[in-house]
């Protein structure tokens, strides 16, 4: 794994990012590094488009990622994805949920959902990995795994060791949930 | 031992290690937490005030009874507590009292920008403002030390991204502070003008000796490198600027007011060009250049909106990013699925009337297709507009106005607005959405409640019976899921005369998530009636027919009750 990282983790409000971004900061302890975690609270949770910047190194200054300075976004939906392609470096990885959900403007039919939404990630980096969490998730009987199987990705992505993974992950959840999310972890770590 | 902490809970451990006693606070993004982690610890008293003001001064009697104390708010609700607070300046303490005062450049979730520096010049009250988790624990530290050898409260500013990020915290003991015994002094704790005149001198004393002090602390830092480029700045912007100018010579304020003059003045005769970069108004800028120091800052840098490294490296180094320009739908915050407020809105908006709205979730009800709100200024404001349009328009012409406010908002400051209307002969309409609770921060109790913060029972303020003794003449409770029952209330009531009140109940939908199962739709005539409501569970497909998400619908049912055709069906356990 390289030493500094910088993850976005994306979504919609009340999709629980914030477990991904608990679980990432418990990966910083586990490395011996540095790390600030930056979330969204308030108006912005009530539906809206969430961010949730992630940094890792041995040192981190601004707890915001620059513009084009993301190693990875992980996006737990479509559109969510795409507002925010700009934060990714040239190089840099997208993991993203193939699930929709609608916003207002589309919903009221003042817009439209943006169609080809893989093909123009596709256009931004050649690293798209689209994963079908809720499938998954079903699957595995538990539709809660959603976030975690996600992470499994992201690990796989990033060179995290799975043992590293899932030490971080038994920090974060309750053990009678610890099962089934390292499961889901593994899961991902498989895609 | 290190642990990742928002700024906010960064704040309370600094508290809690600080040896504080009591916490009085009301809940405001981005200040919410730091109340809400201090009850946690052992030896704290931490409380849900009504408002800022009422906060404010328990904070001030905690401190005059000889306890360290703190108080918590969002910028706006500075304003709420300005009252008290510019003469406690004047009282000054007895145990130490901190106020930590989170402003939000780029409005994240507020109705404005405000810098509450300008409160701390004006008040004479000096601020620290920390630039990471840590240190706000340290600076809170620092903060009772300043209170207590000064005579002065003390302001903490935090900004959105210090109480929202999380970083390393290393945790130490508490320090048990004795409480100082409380002595009778009238000069000092009675403010009327013989007293005060006296104290103002000593305000002002304290204040230069603090300014001298200042100029020789640690609180402040310089890191001299490159010497071409001197950068003054303070908070989270100093992060910015470590990251985008590593090279940078960097004078870092901690405290933020008063400032080190002196020193400042010889970090810029060290360096040939001096950059202010801080968010929101030129408050250093102004001030060093008063004091003939030659410095740019807001030509270079907006006073909208937050400061990041890439707008750094944009101004400073001329690196403009490349940023792709998307015509992506936006999305908005919006009424959460089975939010009772919703169906509210659909009927004041069917109804045509003028909403003049309040601070909460139900400030969302200006948003499209609702559209149903007409202003929204400050926590209470809605009470006194609508009254002020009738005093302006006449009963006549007002006859279609209507105020809203949320429950907690309402205990807040809604209860004065609804004295003074029926005081001065109103025919002011009322809507109290009562949700049970303080949504939009994150669900916190307040008296309506009837829990305390630490989670005890306590005595249910009762808001029927209140507004009967403030002296509305006309009261009713309807369920908020209940629409056409409110719309037939709302037209009765538009008729009287006299001050009217409708008090639609309802939880938030996010307190209890026992849900019904999720309805759906079977052919779909395609009225788009079900769509009006904003709901963001039903969406409307390629060919016009309205569908409903069963992973978002909560089965409250709103839609069906609007559907005409009979399309919309319960869903089955």
């Amino acid at each position: 794994m390289k030493k500094d990282l910088n993850i976005l983790i994306v979504g919609v409000g009340g999709q629980g990012t914030l477990l991904a971004s608990r679980i990432i900061g418990q990966l910083a302890v586990e490395l011996g590094l540095d790390c600030k975690l930056s979330e969204v609270h308030g108006m912005a949770q009530r539906g809206g488009s969430v961010v949730t910047h992630a940094k890792l190194a041995q040192k981190v200054d601004s707890p915001i990622i620059a513009l084009h300075d993301a190693d990875i976004i992980v996006s737990f939906e479509k559109l969510e994805a795409l507002r925010y392609t700009n934060f990714l470096k040239e190089d840099g990885v997208i993991v993203v949920n193939n699930q929709e959900i609608l916003p207002m403007p589309v919903i009221i039919g003042a817009k439209e959902y943006p169609q080809n939404i893989i093909a123009e990630l596709e256009k931004t980096t050649k690293k798209v990995v689209v994963v079908d969490a809720l499938k998954i998730a079903e699957e595995l009987g538990n539709t809660k795994t959603v976030n975690v199987i996600i992470l499994g990705v992201l690990a796989k992505n990033l060179g995290i060791e799975m043992e590293i993974m899932v030490k971080a992950l038994q920090k974060c959840v309750k053990p009678n949930f610890f099962e089934i999310n390292k499961i889901a972890l593994e899961k991902g770590y498989e895609i | 031992m290190k642990k990742l902490m928002l700024g906010n809970e960064a704040i309370a451990r600094g508290a809690y290690e600080a040896g504080v006693r009591v916490v009085s606070a009301y809940p405001g993004t981005p200040s919410t937490e730091i109340t809400e982690a201090v009850v946690k610890y052992d030896g704290v008293y931490a409380e849900w005030a009504p408002n800022e003001k009422v906060a404010f001064e328990v904070a001030i009697g905690a401190s005059f009874a000889g306890a360290r104390s703190m108080v918590c708010m969002k910028h706006v609700g500075v304003n709420v507590a300005a009252d008290p607070m510019f003469t406690a300046a004047y009282t000054g303490v007895n145990g130490g009292l901190v106020i930590v005062a989170a402003d939000d450049p780029g409005m994240h979730s507020s109705q404005n920008e405000q810098d509450t520096r300008f409160y701390a010049r004006s008040a004479h009250i000096p601020m620290l403002e920390p630039s990471n988790s840590n240190e706000a624990k340290e600076y809170i530290k620092k903060a009772y030390k300043i209170s207590e050898e000064y005579d002065t409260p003390v302001f903490i500013r935090t900004t959105t991204r210090l109480a929202h990020s999380q970083s390393f915290v290393t945790e130490e003991e508490r320090e048990e502070v004795a409480i100082k015994p409380y002595q009778k002094d009238i000069t000092k704790y009675t403010m009327m003008p013989a007293s005060a005149i006296g104290r103002h001198k000593a305000v002002e004393a304290r204040e230069i000796r603090l300014a001298k002090d200042i100029e020789s602390s640690d609180i402040n830092t310089v890191e001299l490198n490159d010497k071409k480029l001197g950068i003054v700045c303070s908070g989270v912007v100093y992060q910015y600027v470590k990251e985008a100018l590593p090279t940078a010579s960097i004078f870092k304020l901690g405290m933020v007011y008063p400032l080190a003059i002196e020193r400042l003045k010889k970090f810029a005769n060290e360096v040939e060009e001096v950059i202010v970069i801080e968010e929101l108004e030129p408050f250093f800028e102004n001030q060093m250049k008063a004091n003939g120091i030659k410095c740019r800052g807001k030509e270079l840098f907006s006073k909208q909106g937050e400061i990041s490294v890439s707008i750094i490296k944009e101004k400073i180094l001329g690196i403009s990013q490349n940023i792709e320009k998307k015509d992506l739908p936006v999305r908005p915050p919006v009424m959460c699925a089975g939010c009772p407020h919703r169906g509210v809105f659909y009927v004041l908006s069917k109804m045509k009337l003028t909403v003049s709205a309040d601070i909460g979730c139900y400030t969302l009800g200006a948003q499209a297709p609702l559209s149903a709100v007409d202003t929204v200024v400050c926590m209470g404001a809605s009470l006194g507009i609508a009254h002020g349009f009738e005093k302006a328009l006449g009963k006549e012409g007002s006859k279609k106005v209507v105020a809203v406010i949320g429950d907690s908002t309402f205990v807040h400051s809604g209860m004065t607005g609804l004295v003074n209307a029926v005081y001065n002969k109103s025919n002011m309409k009322l809507l109290i959405l009562d949700n049970s609770t303080t949504g939009m921060t994150g669900h916190q109790e307040h008296p309506a409640t009837g829990i305390t913060l630490s989670g005890e029972t306590t005595k249910k303020l009762d808001l029927v019976e209140l507004v009967k003794v403030l002296g509305a003449d006309s009261v009713n409770v309807i369920d908020a899921y209940d629409i056409s029952g409110l719309e037939k209330l709302l037209k009765s009531e538009l008729e009287k005369d006299g001050v009217s009140v409708i008090i639609a109940k309802r939880p938030c939908a996010l307190l209890n998530r026992n849900y019904p199962s999720a309805f759906s739709i079977h052919d779909c005539k395609k009225c788009g009636m079900c769509l009006k409501i904003g709901c963001p569970a039903i969406e409307k497909q390629k060919d016009g027919s309205a569908k409903i998400n069963p992973s978002l619908c909560v089965g409250c049912g709103l839609c069906k009750d609007l559907c005409k055709f009979g399309a919309i069906e319960e869903g089955k356990k």
